[in-house]
């Protein structure tokens, strides 16, 4: 009959207590985390980031991946638009690998506002945003997926960013540029204090559960939605979040060239937005007060298609590939901190001087388009009490193009195998053309493959799992392939992969209909019938999804 | 049978569906001397295992026994399809269904009262009823912890004789591995299981092979099976087994692989090809497209290279699959039947059809949705009462049935379609009379 436990290869006994040093420790790999270590290394300052989790498992990789030209905020928020603007710019020259200056229009549908619509032109001049008025005619002729109801259009320079990619560059940049080190799954469970100083975190590898503590002069607090219980782990009342869950949805073929807006103030499914072979349509935005277990719902994806389909009505009958969520921490009021303008900007940074703390920062809120500044500010901060008068160099330095950090982009892949002609070079994922040798440099020299590389952390790293089979049928051939580099040497794996599966599936289950229930139907009979998996691997628990951690994995959201 | 001018035909019994109900339903109709015609899309047996399972699993929990399986059954879930059937009329089905595969010549094992314990490519293993004779010493090797060698390809991805070790290690230590190139296909591009399958039909391929198997297995030390994926020819799987054998001098046994796999290839090209040499009139890799019922008969359309057909049957078994065969279609607001548009038991709402947990033992709702039927297998109607005299419907189309997850897909196909054929026959037989 079946093996036992295949968990029980991976639990390893307790070791002495780990101590590690480093001078900053940074707790979040998002965007904005990884950005800080970034910023910090080309200052000169090594810090090690953990993550409880991977990369970008918050709202960095459960959003559209839209670099805003700031035409969603001219109209109530001019100085974030402008900013949103400056950021834009600064991230295509950078990082221009990462961005897909595809361009943006705003729609207004019949039922809309026309003076909201009116006015649009006056508010984006007034945040310097270029924008062109077109009639319905051009705006379909531009876009021929728009409905003929639309009766207001503007050009916008919006574009698009593969927020995985520019995470691992930074990741590796920082490496590169000062040593510093990225632990995953490594949660940060409490601080020791004294005196108003931070004098180590207590840290957990959710992997194995083992406990080690990290020593560092400064500490900052980039844990995204997460930043609240962070915070109150140092005592810090301060930062104050509410939760608000968004669900997008993917479908399975880009329905339009550029993004899509529509042009009235924000609600449900009125973003539209490609992602190199496929669009995105969210988002909703609901509040919730658990971070952990969220997923999309059947009800949510409703939601999106109810509007997307009155911008874009082709969505009515599109096939969609997955749903995932992510949690936007809003922040409630905005009472500390060393900028007093922070509230408008819609990110905040809090110093926790008040709070009697010398050594440790927070910064949360924000949005994806701005992460650099906030990393900025945040390290501007971190420098200054270290005693670092470096000049932050993030807005002008390139950031590096490494072989294994190229996998995240759409596309990307299948061109790099057409064009080495290598047959040898078998396909591991055939929706979206992952070879043997894309996996072999992840696990060779991504970020995180210092550790042991998983199912799940690989396909953080590539479009692996992401394409119109969601991993059904790649998670068993990279799988078969980890097992034969020897990375994979007992049923772990098989718990892997059932993971893998368990967690592609909760994207999966609310778009489930119409042309994607077969594959599913499908992937059921591969997954439980030819592999066994369903009643031969008892459910994951020793490794990293430990109970709090079955998320609304949104990790792949923007990648798509 | 007669051929008119405009493509019409007629028959006494249709099958729709290409599946192993569609195809069992035909063996069993001509057993009983009706000469059925058959229409269905490519299919699904190219998912198999090739294993014939009766039922495997019951709430997560392996059967050794599966007629004490369905027994439970007949007690916990009387509207199981399985349980509404007799002992005697399902192992009538199996018996019959593997003799004729096997007199077909893809020689299957007896079906017995214990299940088979067959192995699976990940290195696990699956209780199953009847596994095809190149599979079969696989089950013994396993049994026994016999020593042997799993054998995987250069550029065959998704089967891994080192994870088959790996995963099997703590129960049957004494397995081991090798890779090896496939001759003539070694440059470690993507090679296929039915290409390798087709290539070992030729008597020099088998020999060389053979060749680089021997070298690996006095490089293994004691060895006493060789274990490959299943690639042992399409037409004659026995006769290249037999040979494979032979060149090798050892039990040799087939692991099922991914598919698109050979073992379904194999029945598909089989009922293919000997079916129609028995009489069976079949336009394979068709749809039907519309289904009306008349007083007194169902005329299916449907289209092949010439243009339209239609078929007029006096009884018709559907045995159309689910969603990925077509039977079934899920809209944004409900499942449906695609023929006739008859009532899908269903959950209420799409938020009902599955569970938040993937592998959430007891299964997802949704298949469990599918079309009732009575005692007979007529298809039964918004009212509770069959839609027409003449409409069967037989395998997973079925509801109240979770075939993936009960392992007992062969289970509901034969023994459904054995009811239904005799349930059609006596129709038929009352016509005549």
């Amino acid at each position: 009959m079946p093996p036992s436990d295949p968990h029980s290869a991976i639990s390893r006994p307790p070791r002495r207590t780990r101590t590690l040093e480093t001078e900053v420790l940074v707790i979040g790999g998002g965007v904005t985390g990884t950005g800080i270590m970034r910023d910090l290394a080309l200052r000169g300052i090594s810090s090690i980031l953990v993550d409880k989790r991977d990369l970008n498992a918050g709202a960095s990789g459960g959003n559209h991946g839209l670099l805003h030209s700031g035409g969603r905020y001219a109209a109530n928020d001019t100085e974030t638009a402008r900013e949103c603007m400056a950021e834009g710019d600064i991230l295509k020259r950078i990082a221009p690998e990462c961005i897909d200056a595809c361009g943006g229009l705003f729609v207004a549908v019949e039922g809309d506002d026309p003076e909201f619509a009116e006015r649009f032109a006056g508010y984006c001049s007034a945040a310097g945003i270029p924008s062109e008025t077109l009639t319905p005619a051009e705006a379909r002729e531009l876009e021929p997926a728009l409905s003929e109801k639309i009766f207001a259009a503007y050009t916008v320079p919006d574009a698009t960013i593969d927020p995985f990619r520019i995470t691992l560059e930074q990741v590796n940049q920082a490496r590169d540029a000062a040593g510093s080190r990225f632990l995953p799954h490594s949660e940060v469970i409490g601080f020791a204090l004294r005196d108003g100083t931070i004098l180590g975190a207590s840290c957990r590898d959710n992997r194995t559960g083992e406990m080690f503590v990290i020593r560092a002069r400064q500490y900052v607090n980039a844990a995204g939605a997460w930043a609240m219980e962070i915070a109150r782990l140092a005592g810090c009342d301060s930062v104050r979040l509410l939760y608000a869950k968004g669900t997008l949805v993917i479908s399975n073929s880009r329905m339009a060239k550029r993004v899509i807006n529509r042009l009235r103030l924000p609600g449900d499914g009125d973003i539209l937005v490609p992602g190199g072979t496929v669009s995105m349509l969210g988002t909703t935005s609901d509040k919730v007060t658990e971070l952990e277990n969220l997923r999309p719902t059947v009800d949510e994806v409703d939601r999106n298609l109810a509007e997307g389909i009155a911008m874009v009505p082709a969505l009515a009958s599109a096939r969609f590939i997955r749903a995932f969520s992510g949690v936007r921490p809003l922040l409630m009021a905005a009472d500390s901190g060393i900028d007093g303008r922070k509230a408008s900007r819609g990110f905040a940074l809090f110093d926790h001087k008040d709070e009697g703390l010398s050594n440790f920062a927070t910064v949360t809120g924000g949005k994806l388009t701005t992460f650099r500044l906030m990393a900025e500010k945040t390290s501007d901060l971190v420098a200054s009490r270290l005693g670092n008068t470096a000049p932050c160099r993030t807005a002008e330095e390139r950031l590096p193009i490494g072989d294994a950090l190229r996998w995240t982009t759409p596309g990307f892949a299948a061109r790099y195998w057409f064009s080495r002609k290598d047959p040898a070079d078998a396909i591991l994922c055939e929706c979206e053309m992952v070879p043997r040798s894309a996996v072999d440099s992840i696990v060779a020299e991504a970020p995180g493959a210092e550790d042991e590389m998983t199912l799940r952390a690989i396909a953080v790293r590539s479009r692996v799992g992401k394409g119109s089979c969601q991993g059904s049928f790649c998670g068993i051939r990279v799988s078969s392939y980890l097992y034969d580099r020897g990375i994979y040497t007992s049923p772990a794996g098989l718990g892997h992969m059932r993971d893998f599966f368990a967690e592609r599936y909760k994207g999966i289950l609310p778009v489930l209909w119409g042309k994607e229930l077969p594959q599913a139907e499908l992937a059921e009979t591969l997954h439980c019938g030819l592999m066994g998996l369903d009643v031969a691997v008892p459910a994951a628990a020793a490794d990293s999804e430990t109970g709090d951690e079955t998320d609304s994995e949104t990790g792949d959201g923007a990648g798509q | 049978m007669e051929f008119s001018q405009n493509r019409s035909y007629s028959t006494r019994l249709a099958v729709i569906g290409s599946g192993l109900a569609g195809f069992s339903a035909s063996i069993f109709a001509l057993d009983r001397g009706i000469i059925p015609y058959q229409i269905g899309n490519t299919g699904p047996l190219a998912y198999t295992t090739g294993y014939f399972d009766l039922l495997g699993y019951l709430d997560g929990a392996a059967l050794a026994d599966p007629w004490a399986g369905i027994a439970r059954l007949r007690a916990e879930a009387p509207e199981h399809p399985l349980a509404r059937i007799a002992d005697t009329a399902i192992r009538a089905a199996f018996s019959r269904f593997c003799g004729a595969v096997t007199e077909m010549g893809l020689s299957y094992t007896v079906s017995g009262g214990k299940n088979l314990n067959a192995l699976l490519p990940a290195g696990l293993s699956k209780p199953t009823l009847s596994v095809p004779a190149t599979m079969i010493s696989g089950v013994e090797a396993l049994a026994a912890r016999e020593p042997a060698l799993i054998v995987d390809f250069l550029g065959l991805p998704g089967f891994s004789a080192r994870e088959f070790a790996a995963n099997f290690k703590a129960m049957w230590p004494t397995l081991k591995f090798a890779r090896l190139g496939f001759p003539e296909m070694e440059t470690g591009a993507e090679v296929y299981p039915e290409v390798m399958a087709r290539a070992l039909e030729v008597p020099a391929h088998r020999e060389a092979l053979a060749e680089r198997i021997r070298g690996a297995v006095r490089e293994a030390g004691e060895v006493a099976f060789v274990g490959l994926p299943a690639i042992l020819g399409v037409h004659a799987p026995d006769r290249v087994h037999k040979d494979m054998e032979r060149l090798v001098s050892l039990p040799i046994f087939e692991i099922p692989t991914m598919p698109p796999a050979v073992p379904g290839l194999r029945l598909r090209e089989l009922f293919e090809q000997a079916l129609p040499e028995r009489g069976l009139v079949l336009a394979p890799h068709r749809k039907v497209e519309r289904l009306e019922l008349r007083g007194d008969s169902a005329i299916l359309h449907f289209t092949d290279n010439f243009g339209e057909v239609t078929v007029k049957a006096e009884a018709v078994i559907l045995a159309t699959g689910r969603f990925l065969s077509g039977g079934l279609a899920a809209e944004r607001d409900g499942i449906r039947e695609t023929l006739l548009d008859l009532p899908v038991e269903q959950p209420e709402t799409r938020a009902d059809w599955y569970r938040e947990d993937y592998f959430d033992p007891r299964g997802h709702a949704i298949n469990r949705a599918g079309l009732l039927v009575d005692d007979a297998f007529r298809v039964l109607g918004r009212d509770g009462r069959p839609v027409s005299p003449r409409l069967f419907a037989a395998g997973a189309v079925l509801a109240r049935q979770d075939w993936v997850r009960q392992r007992c897909g062969a289970g509901i196909a034969l023994a459904t379609a054995f009811r239904a054929v005799e349930e059609a026959a006596a129709l038929l037989q009352e016509r005549v009379g």
